[in-house]
């Protein structure tokens, strides 16, 4: 097997290997160092398995490869239960997946939060990106208990003092901090408007170095806010990526509107949705058209593709938007030596019998 | 094979919308003005006259607090921990009446405009989450104002506008149901206290 030339963010001296820490990045991520060198970064969203099989996660990682910087871990979204996004991220890490590790403040307390910020880190969890998660009302189990002990920029803020300080909240030393890339939400198109950009002000001085918006339908109300956000100088603090998806009809765009919280879905999309021939088709021309308008917009550093359950259209998305512009990001592929790793197992399996009991047996005749 | 072998009838595909509407269903006889916070009133006028006279408010806290550092003296005669159980009763049933107060112990109103963060289900700090609704209300409780667009209008009648972008520590748990106004006299007097000693 020829070994290709190494990726630009990867080990030079193995795939396997960590990434070198670089002067001023905070963590060792592939997604950080993108966005760094100033390129427009593509973010997805991983949709978690109701299952206990490790396959499910890596099949639906797998149609992300190749055309994304990072892939979100989502925690238990929408109040559902799902895998949860630990577990995603210790699989995923595992096959060398750049993963946004999502951390809701709904299920957890801070006793917990902490905890699996130090494993994640210590999996090779590279981003971690801190919510405050819908109330459980939202959810399939409105029965729940809310915990929501911290808001989601007290959870920044926690990240960043154990990073930064290198101790819990309570004071007690770390003695390795989590070397994380810290992210926030964003959401332009929810009232107070005004106090929309000064609450990422607020997520920036408490840790945030980039943020994911909500789905993005109103690019009019988009740009304004990143008016504001950029006279206030926030778009140089911070990569502000702009959240987007296919919809996949017109009743789809209107069922969301009404039941999921937060996302604001102007009336011409649906209609136009309405009066196409192909709704899904539609859907996603849409969300390309808006990617377009999006990455025009001055201080928008990516965008965050959420394609709930179609998954398979965001390598389409991303290809037919041109907004890697020729930029391969990193893809998992068979290593030189993988071959003969498996040659090898192969190989393992066929010894002949070698416990001693079993030998033992084998003499007596 | 034989005709007489009945079909399976399709087996209808359960979706996540459809448990969560079941679910829902399950709550959906809950009468409007129950919350899973325990609410001190019923409706939401006090609160909202309070924010409309944050204002004046502000002036009044201002002037009281200063009051209660005055009378540290007193306080200090009593006891801090003697005086705790009236003046508690005292700030509970006030801040109750006028802000639906749920006693976290560690009162922020003068940097969230006079609206209670903690009569938000998610009992946020930091200003509001993503989910309020185009009209201002809360998503979870789709009847109620967002306490944040709420704390966003108090704090534009304030004079200290800007505290409402402070980032606030999380909340102390264990400092649930104590009176707020004597912590903040007790540690006012120490800094001052600690000033004067290091002013001689």
């Amino acid at each position: 097997m020829t070994r290709r030339p190494p990726h630009i963010d990867e080990n030079p001296h193995g795939v396997d290997l960590p990434l070198e820490p670089l002067p001023g990045h905070s963590s060792r991520g592939r997604l950080e160092r993108v966005l760094r060198r100033g390129e427009f970064a593509v973010t997805a969203e991983l949709n978690p398995p109701d299952s206990a099989n490790a396959q499910d996660v890596y099949e639906r990682a797998a149609v992300f490869d190749g055309w994304v910087d990072g892939i979100n871990a989502v925690d238990a979204s929408g109040a559902n239960c799902h895998m949860s996004s630990l577990g995603i991220c210790a699989l995923l890490t595992r096959m060398g997946y750049a993963t946004i590790m999502q951390i809701a403040c709904r299920d957890r307390n801070r006793i917990a939060i902490q905890g699996d910020v130090l494993g994640a880190a210590a999996m090779g969890v590279a981003n971690i990106l801190c919510l405050t998660g819908d109330g459980v009302q939202a959810g399939d189990q409105p029965g729940a208990k809310p915990v929501f002990d911290l808001d989601s920029m007290s959870l920044l803020e926690t990240v960043r003092v154990m990073r930064d300080e290198e101790r819990f909240l309570s004071g007690r030393k770390l003695s390795t901090p989590p070397a994380v890339f810290m992210g926030a939400a964003i959401n332009p198109f929810a009232p107070p408007y005004d106090f929309r950009p000064l609450r990422l002000a607020k997520k920036i001085a408490a840790g945030a170095q980039f943020v994911q918006s909500q789905y993005c339908f109103d690019v009019p109300m988009l740009q304004e806010y990143m008016k504001r956000a950029r006279n206030l100088g926030l778009a140089e603090k911070c990569y502000i990526l702009i959240g987007v998806g296919p919809l996949a009809s017109a009743k789809t765009a209107r069922w969301i509107r009404a039941n999921v919280p937060g996302v604001h879905i102007p009336d011409d999309v649906v209609r136009r949705l309405e009066g196409a021939q192909n709704q899904k088709e539609e859907g996603k021309r849409l969300c390309i058209d808006i990617i377009n308008e999006v990455k025009e917009i001055e201080g928008v550093s990516g965008v965050h593709v959420m394609a709930y359950r179609q998954e398979e259209y965001v390598a389409e998305i991303v290809h037919e938007s041109g907004v890697l512009k020729g930029r391969r990001p990193w893809k998992r592929e068979p290593g030189p030596d993988d071959a003969m790793v498996a040659d090898r197992l192969d190989h393992l399996l066929e010894t002949p019998n070698q416990r001693p009991v079993d030998m033992v047996k084998d003499a007596a005749g | 094979m034989t005709s007489n072998k009945k079909k399976k009838p399709l087996r209808q595909r359960v979706t996540q919308a459809t448990i969560v509407r079941k679910a829902r269903e399950l709550i959906a006889y809950k009468p409007a003005d129950v919350s899973p916070q325990r609410r001190v009133q019923r409706r939401y006028t006090m609160r909202r006259w309070s924010v409309r006279h944050a204002r004046s408010l502000e002036w009044f806290y201002a002037h009281f607090a200063n009051m209660f550092l005055v009378l540290h003296p007193l306080w200090n005669a009593i006891g801090y921990r003697r005086a705790e159980a009236p003046v508690k009763f005292v700030e509970k049933q006030v801040k109750g009446l006028l802000f639906d107060c749920r006693m976290c112990g560690q009162c922020i109103l003068s940097s969230t405009g006079m609206s209670c963060p903690m009569n938000c289900p998610k009992q946020l700090r930091n200003g509001p989450c993503g989910g309020v609704r185009a009209n201002g209300n809360c998503e979870v409780e789709p009847d109620m104002p967002c306490v944040w667009v709420k704390a966003w209008e108090g704090a534009q009648r304030m004079r200290g506008t800007e505290n409402i972008l402070d980032v606030q520590k999380p909340v102390d748990q264990s400092l649930r149901e104590t009176s707020s106004w004597l912590r903040v006299t007790a540690l006012a007097a120490a800094e001052r206290n600690r000033n004067t000693k290091a002013a001689e």
